[in-house]
């Protein structure tokens, strides 16, 4: 089996799990328990907390740990909109094509009463500075922007961004559960007030994530309950997934580069092989992307069958059709960046990562080109494509 | 559990009667690129016997496999009883469909029986006109 689906979620490193036994076992005390037992828990939840800030460069008391990425985005954006609203600022600027944790929290905002303005992404999937601080009125309580696209791994000019939101004194929120650990992310230096983490997408384990608020921006919980967390954040601490986590991302931290430099090639070598396919197209500037992302949409084909029939061969792999979406519609990221309906149907999502080898990918473009040839030629749309009874969406 | 049934994945793998008819006696074509999923279903009928059939799918897996089996249920029936094919036929010839893929059926029932009203309006066959929707405004599909 060829897992090229890493983007969805990723493999532990044995490291995490090792992190992770001995609070299952030996620790596993309540940290907010007086004896010492509990408080040898307790200790192990202060060190990770600071070993995570390390990795980010911020304070220890700027992390709180969550649930995942979901939750951290909820908390975000819910905060930063709970701290403007007091100060009667009710206005939101964001992007059309953010994960749903994001979109669908702004949406309640919206029922709320708050003003939600969706940032253009253009067919390059990128925003500028230029376009927020257009965007920006006296009554924008938050920008909040994705470090790395999901679907397209397209990464924003995050610090360019965010130096503008600092200069108009709006709180910067960025979504980084698909940057961290394979992009370099430094909240000083890229001057980011809020933060969201998800260990899964850096071989760290499933249901743990981080939520980093510079200090002086107020959470609201959104978890109520007991004290944990510095009341923020309610729930007894998931120490052994921390503990994995923490041990994840100081290890995806410190081979960011070398990790790069292996799966950047690999990627580009994927993307070469697949644009030898006819009608095709790659989703998303080549330019500034996320080292293991390729995505391509493919004319007269559906993803579904794609998924299923690159499964039959080994591989693993994502679409955003409607059929894989559960919706009707396409992928909400692929018609952002301007592809219609017909073509974003057949798209294809491979995420790869540094333990890719040359032979892996050559299999997946003989995979790939395979069945998209197979599925054209039991299509009828395809046929109307290739005699002309209804135009070409790509040039080639 | 998988998403789908032996039978569907075997008809999706291995789908039975892919293809075109040249000069046939009736074509139907059903959905749009925009939905994502089209079928187009080719009869030849001699003696008011549906005597070969074939078809073609843009589509997800159960759209094929769909088409696939709905072309075995009809192939050497007669007109009158190709006529009486419902999409729920189809869905329990493949042992059952998700919920949200169940329109994929009902494609396969309308693009034949929009093949077989080709086939009376070539032919000057007069029909009773309330067996066959109109297809044309594709109401399963998404908002375009």
């Amino acid at each position: 089996m060829i897992y090229a689906d890493n983007a969805s979620t990723t493999k532990m490193s044995i490291t995490a799990i090792n992190a992770m036994l001995p609070y299952f076992d030996n620790i596993y005390g309540n940290p907010s328990s007086l004896y010492a037992f509990g408080q040898e828990a307790k200790e192990a939840l202060e060190d990770c907390r600071a070993r995570v800030a390390a990795c980010l460069n911020c304070e220890p008391r700027e992390i709180t740990f969550t649930s995942g990425g979901s939750e951290a985005d909820n908390q975000a954006i819910i905060s930063a909109a709970r701290f403007g609203a007091k100060k009667g600022k009710k206005h939101i600027i964001s992007t059309a094509f953010e994960h749903h944790a994001v979109l669908h929290t702004l949406k309640a905002l919206e029922k709320e009463g708050f003003e939600i303005t969706l940032l253009d992404v253009h067919t390059t999937g990128l925003v500028t500075p230029e376009q927020v601080r257009d965007a920006i009125r006296d009554d924008t309580c938050l920008v909040t922007i994705m470090f790395a696209n999901n679907e397209i791994g397209t990464v924003e000019p995050i610090k360019e961004i965010a130096e503008v939101c600092r200069e108009k004194k709006v709180v910067f929120h960025t979504d980084a559960v698909q940057a961290v650990g394979h992009v370099k992310v430094d909240v000083q230096e890229q001057n980011i007030d809020m933060l969201s983490i998800s260990a899964h997408k850096f071989h760290g384990p499933k249901g743990v994530g981080v939520l980093y608020a510079k200090k002086g921006i107020p959470l609201t919980s959104v978890i109520n309950g007991g004290a944990q967390e510095r009341g923020k954040r309610a729930g007894t601490e998931n120490i052994a997934g921390i503990a994995g986590m923490t041990a994840a991302l100081e290890e995806a931290c410190k081979n960011i580069d070398e990790n790069a430099a292996k799966t950047i090639p690999l990627r580009d070598r994927l993307i070469a092989g697949l644009d030898k396919i006819p009608y095709g197209e790659l989703n998303g500037t080549l330019e500034k992307r996320l080292p293991g992302n390729v995505n391509f949409c493919f004319e007269g084909i559906e993803g579904e069958s794609l998924l299923l029939l690159l499964d039959d061969k080994g591989v693993c792999a994502s679409s955003g059709s409607a059929c894989t979406s559960g919706s009707l519609d396409p992928s909400h990221v692929l018609l952002a960046i301007g592809r219609p309906h017909e073509v974003a149907h057949g798209s294809l999502r491979l995420t790869i990562n540094e333990e890719f080898t040359e032979k892996d990918i050559d299999y997946i473009i003989e995979a790939v080109t395979d069945v998209v040839t197979y599925l054209r030629n039991m299509s009828p749309f395809w046929r109307d494509l290739v005699n002309g009874a209804r135009p070409h969406v790509f040039a080639k | 559990m998988a998403l789908y049934s032996e039978k569907v994945m075997d008809h999706f793998r291995n789908p039975r009667n892919v293809g075109v008819i040249e000069n046939a006696d009736g074509v139907g074509e059903v959905g749009n690129p925009v939905c994502g999923d089209i079928m187009k279903i080719y009869l030849k009928i001699d003696n008011d016997v549906v005597t070969d059939v074939k078809f073609e799918t843009f589509g997800c897996g159960s759209a094929i496999a769909s088409s696939s089996m709905a072309t075995e249920l009809i192939k050497g029936k007669p007109v009158s009883e190709v006529l009486q094919l419902t999409n729920k036929a189809v869905v329990e010839a493949l042992d059952g469909l998700p919920a949200h893929k169940l329109h994929c059926s009902v494609l396969a029932e309308e693009a034949i029986k929009k093949a077989l009203k080709d086939y009376y309006d070539k032919n000057g066959i007069e029909y009773d006109r309330s067996l066959f929707p109109d297809c044309d405004g594709c109401e399963h599909c998404c908002g375009q």
